[in-house]
Parts: C-alpha cells; sequence; structure tokens
C-alpha cells in the first residue's frame, strides 16, 4: 500500500479503474484481440462472456500486464499496465488464474501470503502483511484451514484460498478468469457473491464466465467477445438476447427472465438438421412450460411460428417474443374478449398445423380443435391419465379423452395462470423435438388420414 | 501508507472485515482459540523453522566432519580432533596483493593476486603429528567437501524450482559438461593456461551456461523447456567433445578420468579459499530470492501477476546458481547426485518452502559429501568420490520414490 498515495491523485473520481482502448493483441497468428474497448469503474462487476476462443483470457492478460498488446493501451487507475513493472502492475491489478492447482505442499496461510509479494521490499520486508494475510482469509472464510497443505483442499476450497490471495494483494482491480469453471453450484454462487461484494466495497472486477445465467445474475454490465471484437456490453437483460446468443455462440436460444432471481436465463436449443428443416406455419395455443417449450422446439426447427391465445406476462408470451414472434395475449384468468379471439382465429386459418400445449380453458380448445391439423402436447404432470398419448396426432377431433384440466381453467373462459406458475417448475414437461415436431410433420403431410 | 488514503479500497476492506467479524460473532471464542493454537504451532515463520532446521542439520554437519577426520590410516581421538580443529579455524584479518605470474602459451605477466593474512581464534596444546595429520591432510579435504557440497545442494535446490521439474540438477544448462570440456582439453593436450586446470575448467563451465541461455533466448524471454532442452543438446555434444578429447590424452588419460569421477584428494587449503567465499556469496544471493522461487513455483503467468519480474530474476537466479556450480566442478570435478537427490531428500521432509528449503538444503548437501567422500577414502582403495556419491545416492532416492509419496516436485 505504499504507492496508495500515488494511487488517488491519479484516478480522479469519474474515471473509470480499468480502462481498455483500442486494444489489438495476439500470439503470432493474427490477432486474438481486435480493438477492444471496455472500461470498468470502481464500484462495478463486469461479466466478460463469449464463445471459446474468443479473446477473454487474453483481453484479461492485457489488463494485468501477462500480455503486451501490439496495438491501443490498457490503463488500469491512470497508469498505462505497459509502461509499469511487474511489481507496479500487480499492486494495481490481482488475478485469479483460470488453473487454480497449485502442485506444491505451501501451506494455506504461504500461498495466500504470496499476495502480498508486491508489496514486498526485498530486505525491508511487508509491515501489513499479517494482517492483509488475516482479512484476506477470513473474507474468504478460509481462516480456519490456514495451516492445511493445499494439496489436501477440495477444488472448491481451492478456489477460495487463490482468491484469498488475490484479495491480499489489496488491488483496486481484480480480474478473474472462469472463476466458476470447475465448482459446484454451490460454490459458483458463494465466489462470485464475494467477489460482487468486493467491488460494493470500492474494487472494480472483470471476470470471465462461461455460464451466462450466472454472470446476468451476478455481474452489473455483461460485455459480450466473439472473435476478438467486443461485440455488445451492458445490463444483462440489455446485452443477453436470443438474437445475440445465437449469433455469438452460433446456436439458437432462448432468453428468458428467471423465475427466481429476475436475471435473464439463457437456454441454448439444438441447431435443426440442415435437411430436416420444418418449413410449415404452426399455430401454438396454450400454458406454462408446455406451451414455451413448444415454441421454442418448433422456433428452432425452423417452422413459422404463430402464437395465441397465452396469457399476458407468461412464460409462453415472453419466451414467443423472444423470438420476435407477436403473441396473441389474455390477462390471466379474465375472460378471452372477442377481439382476442378473433385474432387467435385469424391466425389458426393461416398456419398449416395447429398445436394445443398445456391446459387451455374449453372455448379456445374449441377453437384450436377446428383446425384440420392439430397436434396436442402436454406436460407429464397435469395430464397424467393422458400420458400414453400425451403427444398425440389428433387431426379434427379424435373425440379423445378431454383434458380432465385439474387446475380449474376450464371453469371459466379465462386463460389459466394458477397452472402456469406450477408449470414453470415442472422439469419434464414433454415438448421435445421429436414429440413436437415430428407429429407436426406427419399431421402436416397427412391432415386427413392421420387418424385412420 | 500516505496520507489521504482512506478512501478508495482502505475503508473498504475495514468495513468488509467489520461485517465478517459481525457474522462469526456466534462462535467468537471457537475461531480466537483455534488461530491462537494455530499461531503459536503451525504458523512458526518461515524464518523461524529455517533457523530450527539449520541449526540441527548444522550440528550434524559438524558431527560428521569431526567423525570423519578421525577416520583414516592414523586413527585419532575426537578430542584431539575438535582441537585441532579448532586451532584451525581462522578468521582472514589483512589483505595484501600479490603478483602471480600467469602464463598463457609462451607470454606470461604478472597479475595481481589478492593473498589474505588470517589470525587464528583458538591454541589449543595437541600433539603435534595429530594436529599435522588433522589441519594439513584431512581437514583440507573435508572442508572443501562442505564448500563443494553445499554448493552444489544449494544451486540443485535452486534449478529444481526454477524448472519444476524433478530431474533438474546443478548442471542442467551445462556447466558441468562446459567444465569437463576445459579441464579434459587442459589435461589432454597439456595446454598452458591461467590458474591452470581448475581456471580452465571454471571457465568452460560459465561459457556453456552463457551458450545455452543465449539459445534459449528470444525476445528477451527465455522459456524454461527451451532452456532445458537446449541444455540437454549442448551437454550431449560436449559430451562428445570430451570422448575425443580423453582419446588424445594419452598417458595423461588417468588424471582426466579422474578429474571427470568427480574427487577431493587433491583438496588443499586454497581451493577451499578460493571457493568457499563464492559459495557463500551465491547462497546469500539466493536466499534473498527464496520467495521469489517460490512465486515462481506457482508458474511464470501467474508469478508475474504476482508481481514478480519473471525474465530478471531468472536471469539472476540462473547466473549465480551456475557460478555456484562451476565453483564447485572446478575444484572438485563432476561430481554427480548431491545437487539431485539432497533437494529431494529436504523437500520431503521440510516441505516445498525455500525459506526453509534452500538454507537446509546447504548444510545437507555438505553433510551429505563430507560423508560420502569419508566413505570413499576410507576403503583400502581410494574411490573418486563421485561414484559413492551416486552408488549412495542412487539407492536411497529409489528408496524415497518407493516408500514415501513424491509429489511431482
Amino acid at each position: 500500500m505504499t504507492d496508495s498515495g500515488e494511487k488517488t491523485t491519479d484516478s480522479g473520481d469519474d474515471s473509470a479503474l480499468v480502462d481498455v482502448q483500442a486494444v489489438v493483441a495476439g500470439y503470432g497468428n493474427g490477432p486474438v484481440l481486435d480493438g477492444v474497448s471496455l472500461s470498468v469503474d470502481r464500484g462495478e462487476f463486469v461479466g466478460l462472456v463469449g464463445p471459446n476462443g474468443a479473446g477473454k483470457t487474453t483481453l484479461l492478460g492485457t489488463i494485468n500486464g501477462v500480455v503486451a498488446p501490439d496495438g491501443g493501451r490498457v490503463v488500469v487507475d491512470g497508469a498505462s499496465v505497459g509502461d509499469l513493472s511487474s511489481k507496479a502492475a500487480s499492486r494495481r491489478v490481482a488475478t485469479v488464474p483460470q488453473d487454480t492447482t497449485v502442485a506444491f505442499d505451501f501451506r494455506v496461510e504461504d500461498v495466500v501470503e504470496m499476495g502480498r509479494t508486491p508489496h514486498r521490499s526485498r530486505f525491508g520486508g511487508d509491515p501489513d502483511a499479517r494482517e492483509a494475510v488475516a482479512r484476506a482469509l477470513d473474507r474468504t472464510d478460509t481462516a480456519r484451514f490456514r495451516a492445511r497443505s493445499v494439496g489436501s483442499l477440495s477444488g472448491g476450497e481451492r478456489q477460495r484460498v487463490v482468491l484469498a490471495r488475490a484479495l491480499a494483494q489489496e488491488t483496486p482491480v481484480l480480474v478473474l478468469d472462469e472463476p466458476t469453471a470447475s465448482l459446484d453450484v454451490n460454490h459458483q454462487v458463494r465466489t462470485l457473491e464475494l467477489v460482487r461484494e468486493t467491488t460494493r466495497e470500492g474494487k472494480a472486477a472483470l471476470a470471465a464466465i462461461h455460464d451466462l445465467d450466472l454472470a446476468a445474475r451476478f455481474c452489473d454490465r455483461l460485455a459480450v467477445l466473439a472473435d476478438g471484437e467486443l461485440r455488445a456490453i451492458g445490463p444483462p437483460e440489455d446485452v443477453l438476447t436470443g438474437e445475440r446468443v445465437a449469433a455469438v455462440f452460433d446456436t439458437p436460444a432462448a432468453v428468458v427472465p428467471s423465475p427466481v432471481t429476475g436475471a435473464p436465463t439463457v437456454t441454448p436449443l439444438a441447431d435443426p438438421p440442415p435437411d430436416s428443416a420444418l418449413d410449415h406455419a404452426v399455430h401454438v395455443a396454450g400454458t406454462g412450460t408446455a406451451a414455451a417449450r413448444t415454441i421454442a422446439t418448433l422456433v428452432s426447427a425452423g417452422a413459422t411460428v404463430t402464437v395465441g391465445v397465452v396469457p399476458t406476462g407468461g412464460l409462453a408470451a415472453s419466451v414467443a417474443s423472444e423470438h420476435g414472434i407477436d403473441p396473441v395475449e389474455a390477462s390471466p384468468f379474465a375472460p378471452v374478449d372477442a377481439a382476442t379471439e378473433a385474432a387467435a382465429r385469424d391466425r389458426l386459418t393461416a398456419a398449416d398445423v395447429a398445436v394445443l400445449a398445456g391446459p387451455l380453458p374449453a372455448s379456445l380448445r374449441a377453437l384450436v380443435r377446428d383446425h384440420d391439423a392439430v397436434v396436442r402436447v402436454t406436460d407429464g404432470k397435469t395430464n397424467q391419465r393422458e400420458l400414453g398419448d400425451a403427444v398425440g396426432a389428433e387431426p379434427g377431433d379424435a373425440g379423445g379423452a378431454e383434458p380432465g384440466n385439474p387446475v380449474g381453467a376450464d371453469t371459466g373462459n379465462a386463460v389459466g395462470s394458477g397452472a402456469e406458475t406450477s408449470d414453470e417448475f415442472q422439469p419434464d414437461a414433454v415438448a421435445t423435438p421429436s414429440t413436437v415436431v415430428e407429429p407436426v410433420r406427419r399431421v402436416a403431410k397427412a391432415p386427413v388420414t392421420a387418424d385412420d | 501508507m500516505g496520507t489521504g488514503t482512506g478512501t478508495g479500497t482502505g475503508a473498504g476492506t475495514d468495513a468488509g472485515t467489520g461485517a465478517g467479524t459481525e457474522a462469526d460473532a456466534d462462535a467468537p471464542t471457537e475461531s480466537g482459540a483455534e488461530r491462537q493454537s494455530t499461531r503459536s504451532t503451525n504458523r512458526r515463520s518461515a524464518t523461524a523453522r529455517a533457523v530450527a532446521w539449520s541449526t540441527g542439520l548444522g550440528a550434524v554437519l559438524v558431527a560428521v566432519v569431526l567423525a570423519s577426520a578421525t577416520i583414516g590410516p592414523v586413527s585419532l581421538s575426537i578430542p584431539a580432533v575438535a582441537k585441532a580443529s579448532l586451532n584451525a579455524v581462522a578468521l582472514p584479518t589483512g589483505v595484501t596483493l600479490t603478483g602471480a605470474s600467469v602464463g598463457l602459451g609462451s607470454a606470461t605477466a604478472s597479475v595481481p593476486v589478492p593473498d589474505l593474512t588470517y589470525t587464528y581464534l583458538f591454541a589449543f596444546p595437541v600433539d603435534g603429528t595429530a594436529e599435522t595429520i588433522v589441519r594439513s591432510v584431512r581437514l583440507p579435504r573435508i572442508a572443501l567437501g562442505v564448500v563443494v557440497g553445499f554448493a552444489l545442494a544449494s544451486a540443485g535446490t535452486v534449478m529444481q524450482g526454477f524448472f519444476r521439474n524433478p530431474m533438474a540438477d546443478p548442471s542442467i544448462v551445462g556447466v558441468s559438461s562446459g567444465a569437463a570440456v576445459g579441464a579434459v582439453a587442459t589435461i589432454a593436450l597439456s595446454l598452458s593456461v591461467p590458474f591452470g586446470i581448475q581456471g580452465a575448467a571454471f571457465a568452460g563451465a560459465l561459457v556453456t551456461a552463457f551458450a545455452v541461455y543465449l539459445v534459449a533466448t528470444e525476445n528477451g524471454r527465455t522459456p524454461v523447456a527451451t532452456l532445458l532442452l537446449a541444455g540437454v543438446a549442448v551437454q550431449t555434444f560436449l559430451g562428445a567433445v570430451v570422448s575425443y578429447l580423453l582419446l588424445q590424452a594419452g598417458e595423461s588419460i588417468e588424471q582426466a578420468l579422474y578429474w571427470l569421477m568427480g574427487r577431493l584428494h587433491t583438496a588443499t587449503w586454497s581451493d577451499v579459499e578460493v571457493t568457499l567465499p563464492v559459495a557463500v556469496v551465491c547462497l546469500v544471493v539466493l536466499l534473498a530470492y527464496t520467495r521469489d522461487l517460490n512465486v515462481l513455483l506457482l508458474g511464470e503467468a501467474d508469478a508475474h501477476t504476482l508481481g514478480i519480474e519473471v525474465e530478471r530474476t531468472k536471469r539472476v537466479l540462473l547466473a549465480v546458481s551456475s557460478v555456484a556450480t562451476a565453483a564447485a566442478v572446478a575444484v572438485a570435478g563432476v561430481i554427480g547426485f548431491v545437487g539431485l537427490v539432497v533437494p529431494h531428500m529436504l523437500r520431503l521432509v521440510v516441505g516445498p518452502d525455500h525459506r526453509v528449503l534452500l538454507p537446509t538444503s546447504a548444510i545437507a548437501g555438505s553433510a551429505f559429501l563430507v560423508a560420502a567422500d569419508t566413505l570413499a577414502r576410507a576403503g583400502p582403495a581410494e574411490l573418486p568420490v563421485g561414484i559413492v556419491t551416486a552408488a549412495v545416492g542412487a539407492p536411497f532416492f529409489l528408496y524415497l520414490l518407493v516408500t514415501r509419496e513424491v509429489h511431482s516436485l
């Protein structure tokens, strides 16, 4: 901390702690980073997401000084990293590396104390070391195994020790490369929570994170890096859209707010096989997980999808919007008015196939059944007794078992939403490519004969 | 800590610690007591552990030295040996420069060489014959064994940490091979060089190490893997050169072979006078870098983010341990296994922390080499000590490998 005086003079209150300016960097065969600019402010936790090979680790390397940029510059706390000695750079930026295995049986405390290296003079020592180490150990909840050897710890504990080492460095900037990659769910959340806390106390943190859901949940802003370029930066809900995820990660994905945390959650969908794109117009009516998954599955299979009627604000509606579909919506628990019903009927008429997914009020169900090619998709929970033919081709009305809707949405002319909530937590709803796409394809081919 | 720095991280961390302490409030006594106990037992600082271990090993070394000095064609009692040895303890108290005539080919030049005057600290009454045997015959050899073992073991410790490779030894960058070429060339071709065989060996060692370093360095970076491979290649090449020189050696081949096997029987006090300061200075420099060595064990990228100037540190470590090795090899020939086995044994005992490992390895190396040399000269026919160190060291190393879990280094 001996240089902290210089630190405070350099950093104005509004200037970013980390300022990456048009950085170009690479390892000889073409640039890995091609003109990336971003900044991280004091008190901010920025997540770096992007596919493998996007340049995330390289970008972090230019900030902690391991990688020398070929062009542009990185300013950390008022000084260009390229001009700093390794010691001065390490007083500004602490790094939690991707690989935290420590091959040698150092004691936990010794490993954490290595974080004090940049503050130590070769012969004068470091008077603050003991306190800083104790603080870092307490902070990361690793004090109880301070005397144990690192080799005897589990992966999660070791990760916390390395984080403690970075905290003992007492830098204004924290850089983390995949800090959660090898951790179980519990430790992933605890690690990121801790990083977020430290930013609330004034640090700036930049972390490469593979798990988009975790990144969206804990980071203040996300930076999307792909092919060495910054594709987007901003609050998670602005940055993570289905389209962008699809473009960057090269896989179709559905992005919906988590019912628990409200942060965007990303569900990658399988690519449609190139030769079997479903080129039919399909109308989906229904509620809950069954409808949401049906919509996502049909879209990724290549069908032109229309949606309605679905409850406003429900999962089905948000998945539909996510895929650029304008759904016909109705307020949950309210009667469906004539205009809404007409809009739904228009879309139905235009469709080659109608799909009934999940529970629906009787009037709407009847509306859908009027279509001459209907596929019904349920989820396993609400219609147990239909499981045998849960996904059945029902050209016209097969007169099959009326879905004995136990949720009670049937009672009024309303789109249920009580069922909706419970459906969202239903993990094994029956809507997969084989149970949706194949029946749709079959029914579309032979709407009349399918019943024979 | 400058004034007006309480804003940023400092204040934040304080707040954080406060919160943490509050959260721990339900078990404060337990964690406090636990911390107290770890402080007093395991929390013993690395320095304290280094001093404790070094003192213990130092006592072992003294015992080995005294025991060694009693062994020989004339058996002496331990008290007599102890007194005679103490009588030999001297401090340099003055330096005068004397001209030494140095010849290269036909040209000779006078080179100033420092000549130390010593003050002896003790004057115990000891039987004259015993004193002569101890001070003039046995002690120079033992003292050289101490110095050479010390230098080789500390250089080996540093090289193993530096290369993060268990098979690294002090001569991995070609120091021993270079010294061998210098010495064997001088012997076989009857060259006249300044400072004789030892000078040639020392120069050969350093030139080789530097050449290997240059080959492995590109754009100011020296990857250890490249350094290691360059060292192996150069060692192989120089091995061929030594073989060729041996073919040309004729009458002097026995002297050359003895040199190659490593031996201490030609030891004189002047060898000790030259080698000891070099070894001590090297160890002091290396001791100042033990923390850096620890951090380097985490990998070079990590070390860089922890504030180590990686390339500069590597250069210093490489240069200093090469000089230590060269100094040892120049006076004693190629003595294998001390620099390989001793650091390994000590790592198993004291752990990987170089703050403890380096000084203890150095002392243990001394004791090991003196013991091995005592064995070498105790038999009916005197053996080169290099044969004994390898013959004793290799099985012991295998024993350690089989009976104890040896971690990646």
